[in-house]
C-alpha cells in the first residue's frame, strides 16, 4: 500500500529535538536526592567467592549503602528465563540464569558481586575499590570443543560437559540425498565472538514514590513493557504500580532487550529499599563485560549436490557459544539453524545445534542475531560447490533459488517465533539480475579485473544472496487519537532506538487521516501511555507496530467519516477526508475540521450515545500469523594490499527487497548502518579471550569498530515484493544490512587474491589483516617492493593481543574518490 | 648486590610508585604500589615471596597483587652474575593479569613491564652505588606474546 506519504522519503520528525540536544536520554535525568550506583565486578572468569568484606567501603564519606548477595535476602534468587525452549522434538535444554548479585561463585569476568550507592558516582567508585572480595580462582572454560570433553571444568556444576542445549531439526532424508549425490562437499566454518556497541551504553534511573506506592523507571531498553512485567515479578509488585519509560535510546542492536540484567533489577530494588531515586549508567569498560555478546559458532557442514549444481541436501552440526547463562533461550542459534537454508530449495536438511556454556558474558541477540552465521555458511558452501563443479557462482545460486511462484514456502523447521519457518513471499532472480547489472559483473570480470590484475592490483568481486525472517509476533498495539487542536496523537508500546518511528508511524497515519506527518505526534515506550506490547527487536517494529497503527488510523478514519457525514447531513459514502477535514464529495466548501469533530465527539453536555465512545479515537492491535521474509543481494568489489592485507572497498552495492517501504530514506539509513556493522564483523570486530576467560581488548581502542573512513558509500537498489501477511505489505529491514556482508567480503577477498587456486579458502570471520596474513600470507606472492617487504611481514605477526589492525598505517585523505568516499587506501605500515 | 636485593629499604626506593614495603618474613614481602598501565592508574596491594633461593646464584620471586583495577600474578627468576667489576642481573619474568588490567592494559603490558623493569634497575643501581646510573644494568627480555590468546610471557 502506498499513499501520499507512505513510500515517500519524508524528513524525520524527531531530528529537530535530537540535533538540538533536546531529546531526553536516561543520563539526562537528574532527580532530587538521586543516588548513584556502581558495581563491584568479578575480575575472574570462574571463581568461588570465599568472603566479601564491605566494612571499609561503608565507612567512605558519601556512601549510603553497600549491598552484597547476602543483603538481598529473597530477592537474590535465580532470575526467570525470558525465552522458553522451542517446541522441538528431542530437545535438550538446560536453562541457567543468574542471581542479581553473585552468591558463592562467579561465572564470567564482570559478573556483579556487590552494589555500592553513594551521593555521586565518584564517591561510589572510590568506595567500590575498598570492597574486599576473597576469591578462589577455578579453571575457566573458554574453548567450545574442549568444553564438551569429559575432563573439562564445568561452568555450572550440574550441567555435564557444559551442554546448554541440543536441538536437532530436519526435513526430508539427508542420508538418502547424500547417497544419490554426484558430489558431497564438507567444510568447517567458524564465526568469532563479538558484541553490539551502541553509542549509548545501558543505563537506568529508578525512583520510588513512597506516598504513591509507585516505582518510576527510565531505562535505556528495547523492551519497556517487558521490563515492567519483569520488575513486577521480581519485586512482587503489581504492574500498575510500575511505570517504565524508554526515552530516546542511543542504539540497542539486541543488547537492550529484556535479559533480566542484574543492574535493571537492582537499581529499582534499591530505589524502593532506600525510598529515593537511583541512577546507574554503564561505562564502556563495563559494557564489554556486563552486556550480552554474540557470534561464537563452529559449523561442520556438508552439502550434497547433483552434477548440475542442484542442492540435494545439507547436513550441519554446529556448536554455539552461549556464554555463562542462557536466559534468551535458543533465539540466536535457531536463527542460524534456519538461515543455513538461505534463499534456496534445500529438500533435505539435517541440522543439530549444540549450545555450550563457557565462562564468558552471556550471549544474546546482536543485530542479525545468528542469521548472518547461517547465511555465511550457505553462501560460502555455494562458492565451494560452484568451484568444485565448475559452475559460475551466480549461476549456481540462480539454479537453486526458491522460484517466485512457490511462495508462501514452508521450510518445515521451527523458527525463533516457534511457528513453522515459512517464507511469506519473495522474488529472488530479479534481485540477482539487478545486482549483476548494477555492479556490471560481466564488465568487471571480463575487462576491468584482468586489466587491474595485470597492473598488479589485487581486486576481486563478491556477490551473495540472503533472506531474513522479520516482523515476528506476538503482537503490538496502537492508539490513534485526533485532538481538538486537529493534531493527531499516536501512542504505541514499542520503544525507539533510532528507527525513525516518530516519522514512519506518522506517515502511515497521515495517509489515513489526510494530515501531514508533522501534524502527528508519536509517543513510544512509556508503559503509562500504552499498556501492551513486546518491544523493538527482531526487525519487527515497522511491521507489527506499523500495522497496528494503520489499523487504528483506519478505524479513526471510519469514525471521522461517520461523524462528519452526520454533521454535514449527508451519508457516509458522500464524504471523504482531505487536508485534515471531512469534506463533502463534489462540494469542497462543505467541510468540517477533524479537530472540530473531535471536540463535538467529546461533549460537555448531553450524552455520548450508548455503545459508542467519546472522541475521535481508536485502539487496535496487530498480531501476524507469522513473520515476513525480506531478501536481497549484496555485491562488493575490494582491493587487497598483498603486503599488509589491508582492504579497500572499491564498491558496495545493495539490492534489497523489504516489501513496501514506508520511508525509503529510513530504509536506506537502516541498510547503511547494517552494512557498516557487517563490515566491522567481517574485518575488525572480535572479542579476544585468553585461556583464563579474560577479555584482552575491552576498550574501543582495541576492539575496533569501522568508522566513517572504513565505510564506503553504498549504492542501493530497492525492489518491492509486498508481504502477504499484512495489509501494508511491509517487511522488516532493521537487521538486513549486516547479514550477508561477511559472506560477500570473504568471496571478494578470495577472488582478489586467487586464494582457492592456491589452496586457501576463507571459512571464518573476522578476516582481519593479521588473520588473513596467517591464512594466506605464505601463498600470496609478494610484489617486489623490497623496502617495505621486510617490515610489513613482521608487523602482521607482531600485532598485539586483540584485533587492533584497522589499517596498516595513516588514513588516506577523506575526499570523495571516484567511488564516492571509499577512501581507505591500503598503505604500508608505519610501525 | 645480593644483600641489597633483599633489603626492603633498597627495594622500596627502587620500585617505582612503591608507597610501602615490609619484610614479613625472611622470604616474604608485602607492598603497596601505585602503578600505571596504559589508562589504568591504581593502587595495588601485593605480596611477594622468594623461593628457590640459591644464594648468591639465583632466586625466584613470585608475587600476586590486586586492587580495584584487577589482579596480576607473576614470577621472575633472577640470576646475578659477575661481569668485571659490575654485577649483571639476569631475569626472566612471567606475568598473568585479571580484570581491568587484562581488559584495558594487556596490549600495553609488555611495554609497561619493560619500562618498570628499567626504572627499577636504574633505581636499584642508584641505591646500591649511591650515584646515578650511567646505563641500565640489565637488558630486560620481556616481549609481548605473539599469540593473542596467550598471556604475556617473558623469555
Amino acid at each position: 500500500m502506498s499513499g501520499k506519504y507512505v513510500g515517500a522519503s519524508q524528513r524525520r520528525n524527531e531530528d529537530p529535538a535530537l540535533l538540538r540536544g533536546r531529546a531526553l536520554f536516561v543520563d539526562d535525568l537528574d532527580l532530587p536526592n538521586m543516588l548513584h550506583a556502581t558495581f563491584v565486578r568479578s575480575p575472574y572468569a570462574s571463581a568461588l567467592i570465599k568472603s566479601v568484606d564491605v566494612d571499609a567501603a561503608r565507612e567512605h564519606p558519601g556512601v549510603v549503602a553497600v549491598y552484597t548477595a547476602a543483603d538481598l535476602g529473597d530477592f537474590c534468587k535465580s532470575t526467570p528465563i525470558v525465552v522458553p525452549p522451542p517446541p522441538i522434538e528431542d530437545l535438550v535444554f538446560n536453562a541457567r540464569t543468574r542471581t542479581p548479585l553473585a552468591k558463592d561463585r562467579v561465572h564470567h569476568v564482570g559478573e556483579p558481586v556487590a552494589l555500592v550507592l553513594a551521593e555521586s558516582r565518584y564517591l561510589a567508585e572510590d568506595a567500590a575499590g575498598d570492597v574486599m572480595v576473597e576469591y578462589q580462582e577455578l579453571p575457566a572454560v573458554t574453548d567450545l570443543e574442549k568444553a564438551m570433553e569429559e575432563s573439562s571444568p564445568l561452568v555450572h556444576e550440574d550441567v555435564p560437559r557444559n551442554i546448554a542445549a541440543k536441538a536437532p531439526q530436519s526435513k526430508g532424508d539427508y542420508p538418502k540425498a547424500a547417497k544419490s549425490a554426484f558430489k558431497v562437499i564438507k567444510r568447517r566454518i567458524g564465526y568469532e565472538h563479538g558484541m553490539a556497541q551502541p553509542m549509548e551504553t545501558r543505563g537506568i534511573v529508578a525512583r520510588w514514590d513512597d506516598k504513591l506506592g509507585r516505582l518510576s523507571v527510565w531505562a535505556s531498553t528495547q523492551a519497556p513493557t517487558s521490563l515492567r512485567g519483569a520488575l513486577a515479578g521480581v519485586l512482587g509488585m503489581s504492574e500498575g504500580q510500575i511505570r517504565v519509560v524508554a526515552p530516546f535510546v542511543g542504539g540497542g542492536f539486541g543488547s537492550k532487550v529484556l535479559y533480566y540484567y542484574p543492574e535493571e533489577l537492582l537499581i529499582p530494588w534499591a530505589a524502593r529499599e532506600l525510598k529515593c531515586a537511583v541512577k546507574w549508567i554503564e561505562d564502556r569498560g563495563e559494557h564489554f563485560v556486563a552486556t550480552v555478546q554474540e557470534r561464537g559458532q563452529i559449523h561442520d557442514v556438508e552439502m550434497a549436490l547433483a552434477e548440475d549444481g542442484t542442492i540435494l541436501g545439507i547436513k550441519d552440526v554446529f556448536l554455539h557459544d552461549t556464554g555463562a547463562f542462557n536466559p534468551y533461550g535458543l533465539t540466536v542459534p535457531i536463527n542460524s539453524q534456519c538461515s543455513v537454508l538461505g534463499n534456496y530449495v534445500v529438500p533435505n536438511y539435517d541440522s543439530t545445534m549444540i549450545c555450550v556454556f563457557t565462562n564468558k558474558p552471556m550471549v544474546g541477540p546482536y543485530r542479525g542475531a545468528g542469521r548472518q552465521h547461517g547465511i555465511f555458511v550457505i553462501e560460502r558452501m555455494l562458492d565451494v560447490a560452484a568451484r568444485e563443479l565448475g559452475i559460475d557462482r551466480n549461476e549456481i545460486r540462480r539454479r537453486n533459488y526458491i522460484p517466485s511462484d512457490a511462495f508462501p514456502y514452508s521450510n518445515e523447521l521451527v523458527f525463533q517465533d516457534f511457528t513453522t519457518l515459512t517464507y511469506d513471499s519473495g522474488n529472488y532472480e530479479p534481485a540477482l539480475d539487478r545486482m549483476l547489472e548494477a555492479i556490471d559483473y560481466t564488465g568487471f570480470v571480463n575487462e576491468e579485473q584482468p586489466r587491474l590484475k595485470a597492473e598488479g592490483k589485487k581486486v576481486g568481486i563478491g556477490i551473495v544472496s540472503y533472506m531474513e525472517g522479520t516482523g515476528i509476533g506476538p503482537y503490538e498495539g496502537a492508539r490513534v487519537q485526533v485532538e481538538s487542536s486537529g493534531r493527531v496523537r499516536v501512542v504505541t508500546g514499542i520503544g525507539t532506538q533510532g528507527q525513525s518511528h516518530f516519522t514512519s508511524l506518522a506517515q502511515i497515519v497521515a495517509d489515513e487521516l489526510g494530515v501531514r506527518p508533522d501534524q502527528v505526534d508519536v509517543v513510544t515506550g512509556d508503559t503509562d501511555q500504552f499498556y501492551w506490547g513486546a518491544g523493538t527487536f527482531a526487525s519487527r517494529g515497522a511491521v507489527v507496530a506499523g500495522n497496528a497503527v494503520h489499523e487504528a488510523a483506519a478505524a479513526v478514519r471510519e469514525r471521522a467519516l461517520e461523524l462528519g457525514a452526520g454533521h454535514l447531513q449527508v451519508t457516509k459514502k458522500d464524504v471523504t477526508i482531505e487536508d485534515g477535514h471531512v469534506v463533502r464529495l463534489g462540494n469542497p466548501d462543505a467541510r468540517i475540521a477533524l479537530g472540530a469533530l473531535a471536540l463535538k465527539a467529546n461533549p460537555l453536555r448531553g450524552a455520548v450515545e450508548a455503545g459508542t465512545s467519546p472522541g475521535l479515537e481508536a485502539t487496535m492491535f496487530f498480531g501476524p500469523e507469522r513473520g515476513t521474509t525480506a531478501n536481497g543481494v549484496h555485491g562488493v568489489i575490494v582491493e587487497v594490499d598483498p603486503e599488509t592485507f589491508d582492504l579497500e572497498i572499491r564498491r558496495y552495492v545493495v539490492v534489497h527487497d523489504c516489501g513496501v517501504m514506508i520511508n525509503p530514506m529510513v530504509v536506506e539509513g537502516q541498510i547503511h548502518g547494517g552494512v557498516a556493522q557487517g563490515i566491522g564483523n567481517a574485518f575488525y570486530e572480535q572479542i579476544v579471550f585468553d585461556d583464563n576467560g579474560q577479555i584482552l581488548n575491552a576498550t574501543l581502542a582495541d576492539y575496533l569498530l569501522p568508522t566513517s573512513t572504513e565505510v564506503p558509500c553504498m549504492e542501493l537498489h530497492h525492489l518491492e515484493t509486498p508481504s502477504r501477511t499484512n495489509r501494508l505489505g511491509i517487511k522488516g529491514v532493521g537487521e538486513a544490512g549486516c547479514i550477508p556482508v561477511a559472506a560477500a567480503i570473504a568471496q571478494a577477498i578470495e577472488d582478489a587474491l586467487d586464494l582457492p587456486a592456491k589452496g586457501v579458502e576463507l571459512l571464518e570471520i573476522p578476516l582481519s589483516p593479521d588473520r588473513l596474513w596467517a591464512l594466506a600470507g605464505n601463498v600470496v606472492q609478494q610484489p617486489p617492493r623490497e623496502s617495505r617487504l621486510a617490515t610489513t611481514g613482521a608487523t602482521a605477526l607482531k600485532r598485539p593481543p586483540g584485533n587492533s589492525t584497522r589499517t596498516g598505517g595513516e588514513r588516506a585523505d577523506h575526499g570523495l574518490t571516484e567511488h564516492c568516499g571509499a577512501a581507505r587506501q591500503g598503505v604500508g605500515s608505519t610501525e | 648486590v645480593w644483600a641489597a636485593q633483599n633489603d626492603p629499604q633498597v627495594l622500596k626506593a627502587a620500585i617505582p610508585g612503591c608507597e610501602s614495603l615490609h619484610q614479613e618474613k625472611d622470604d616474604c614481602y608485602s607492598a603497596v604500589v601505585v602503578a600505571k598501565i596504559g589508562p589504568v592508574r591504581a593502587k595495588f596491594n601485593g605480596r611477594a615471596t622468594l623461593s628457590n633461593i640459591q644464594a648468591p646464584e639465583r632466586y625466584t620471586i613470585s608475587g600476586e597483587g590486586g586492587g580495584v583495577a584487577g589482579l596480576a600474578k607473576g614470577a621472575a627468576d633472577v640470576r646475578p652474575g659477575e661481569q668485571g667489576d659490575r654485577t649483571m642481573l639476569h631475569y626472566a619474568v612471567r606475568a598473568d593479569v585479571r580484570g581491568k588490567l587484562a581488559q584495558v592494559g594487556s596490549r600495553l603490558l609488555g611495554s609497561t613491564a619493560k619500562k618498570y623493569a628499567n626504572d627499577f634497575f636504574a633505581g636499584f643501581n642508584d641505591a646500591v652505588t649511591g650515584k646515578a646510573p650511567v646505563e641500565a644494568p640489565a637488558q630486560p627480555t620481556l616481549r609481548a606474546a605473539d599469540d593473542p590468546k596467550s598471556s604475556i610471557r617473558g623469555d
